[in-house]
């Protein structure tokens, strides 16, 4: 019984420390001191209002935004056409098929970012919203296939041949039997690429040029000084990218209870 | 012609294999290719040479930045899998179906959010006037120098991969049928016994696994390195941004990238050897 505990208490310190930088960050984003301590100083929005008074952030938090949703967009297109041709054919070559699906995110990303440098430079997409659109497509498409192909694990291998005796064409049954079937886990694949989106900044910066998104903006700030501002736009980001990312989840679980 | 079955098929199969083809393999063969190309006057031509290999190979601050960065991410592996296994061993078996299922939900939303925000906050948490030596001020401890040392980029590692390492191996020991752990109670092994000779080996695909992915992200991680380790010595992948950053050496920079993707994969293939090779060896 005592190890219980014990165990309980280990569990209860590694949330710590994962999430101890996740609060501080918060705490610290209303707090008066330049270089936060214990005991702390007095309350204050003066961080967020410094922050949000430079236009260069919103320009910032607009290319997120815009990089996200079509990013987001497109790797569930593709996660999800992927997904359905690993659940539904079988055919040569598809190990390696598999292995293009799911080895991106395996691949460092400061090599991803000189990698796609040099190529999108070449297509002269360097510095534009789209090479990094293209390049976050990349890494975020493998969750977006991991989710769909979660879901279409529970769907009962009958149902489309049934919609097929009964006449729909394969379009047809597509449309009416997995695309509804699939919903649900289209949504939260939508939702978890675009945090991936959101978050990512190693690529977004070597492609990005004068076209800067939220958190290659937050690098830039780094490699200055301690900056207090970075607290409430990273606030802002961890509200973000933790929203998408629970409602991913709970579309997921709520489904896959019922 | 193609059949209108064949139409159906390829619209699906394609679209990753044009996407991925065009996006994630040919940048990473052309790296691969601009790694023998020939830089003069700060411009670089498709060429075939080994220069840049020669001039990278044959430098020492290269070998100690994949000696540095080698041994730091298997430091963090090991730690990571050490600091992780008691959590998941008590997750996996010591409380109910709904809390591990809550746990893991909470391990997967920092997963996904944003990494260097979170090590902002460290390099603000550990400072020389920080809260943590402020707290240890207290109790007439330090102030301890924790930021710019091996011990602030491990910090960084571990925030970086011990969600991960956590569900990984929680998932696996769960997996484990419970009845093989009471067979070998009833047959008289002891709490020690049961842990190394029955739950870590029917558990190990996922404990190797979480090992791997730990010693991936951390060997190819920039950020913990550069902004709590302090980037001396530097890793490969500070030094890749270096060299890329300072004008037209990409090549040198594709050299660097080359030796870390060849490393990863000799990781990769070995580890997934160990995990399904030789199940009752």
């Amino acid at each position: 019984m005592r190890s219980g505990v014990l165990l309980r208490l280990y569990i209860a310190a590694v949330f710590v420390f994962v999430f101890a930088p996740i609060v501080t960050s918060m705490v610290f984003s209303v707090n008066s001191d330049r270089f936060p301590t214990v005991p702390l100083g007095h309350f204050t929005w003066d961080w967020y209002r410094t922050a949000f008074a430079r236009p260069e952030v919103w320009t910032a938090i607009q290319n997120s935004l815009i990089v996200a949703a079509c990013a987001a967009t497109l790797s569930t297109l593709i996660g999800f056409a992927t997904a359905y041709t690993d659940y539904r054919y079988g055919f040569r070559f598809k190990t390696a098929y598999l292995a293009l699906a799911l080895l991106p995110p395996t691949i460092p990303v400061v090599i991803m970012g000189l990698a796609m440098l040099a190529w999108l430079g070449r297509l002269g997409l360097s510095g534009t919203l789209t090479g990094i659109v293209i390049a976050h497509t990349v890494m975020a498409a493998p969750f977006a296939m991991a989710i769909c192909r979660l879901r279409l694990n529970q769907m009962d291998a009958a149902l489309e041949p049934a919609a097929w005796n009964l006449g729909a064409t394969q379009w047809r049954a597509m449309r009416a039997v997995v695309i509804p079937f699939c919903a649900p886990a289209l949504v939260s694949a939508f939702c978890l690429t675009a945090a991936v989106s959101f978050d990512e900044f190693i690529v977004a910066w070597f492609v990005s040029g004068l076209n800067k998104t939220v958190p290659v903006m937050i690098l830039e700030i780094l490699q200055g000084n301690v900056d207090p501002q970075i607290n409430a736009i990273g606030t802002l980001v961890f509200l973000t990218s933790m929203t998408l990312v629970i409602a991913a989840q709970l579309l997921i679980i709520r489904r896959s209870s019922t | 012609m193609p059949s209108r079955t064949d139409v159906y098929k390829y619209v699906w199969r394609l679209p990753l294999i044009l996407w991925q083809g065009l996006f994630f393999v040919v940048p990473l063969l052309l790296m691969v290719a601009m790694s023998f190309w020939l830089v003069r006057n700060y411009r670089m031509t498709p060429d075939f040479i080994f220069d840049n290999w020669e001039r990278m190979l044959t430098r020492g601050y290269v070998w100690n930045a994949y000696e540095v960065t080698f041994l730091r991410a298997t430091v963090a592996a090991a730690l990571a899998s050490l600091i992780a296994f008691p959590a998941s061993f008590a997750l996996a078996f010591r409380v109910s179906e709904t809390t591990r299922r809550w746990a893991i939900f909470f391990l997967i939303v920092p997963f996904f959010t944003s990494y260097l925000v979170r090590v902002y906050a460290w390099q603000v948490l550990l400072a020389e006037s920080g809260p943590i030596n402020a707290v240890l001020g207290f109790a007439g401890l330090g102030p301890f120098t924790m930021l710019n040392s091996g011990f602030g980029a491990m910090v960084g590692y571990m925030t970086l991969v011990l969600p991960l390492v956590v569900i990984l191996q929680t998932f696996s020991l769960a997996a484990i049928d419970k009845n093989l752990i009471e067979a070998a109670a009833n047959l008289g092994a002891g709490a020690a016994q049961r842990l190394f000779n029955v739950i870590i080996p029917a558990a190990k695909v996922g404990l190797i696994l979480g090992a791997v992915f730990a010693f991936i992200l951390s060997f190819g991680d920039f950020v913990s390195p550069f902004y709590l380790g302090g980037s001396k010595p530097p890793t490969l992948s500070i030094l890749i941004i270096d060299t890329t950053k300072s004008g037209q050496q990409w090549p040198r920079a594709a050299v660097v990238a080359v030796m870390m993707i060849v490393t990863l994969f000799v990781v990769a293939f070995a580890a997934v050897g160990a995990a399904y090779g030789r199940r009752n060896g």
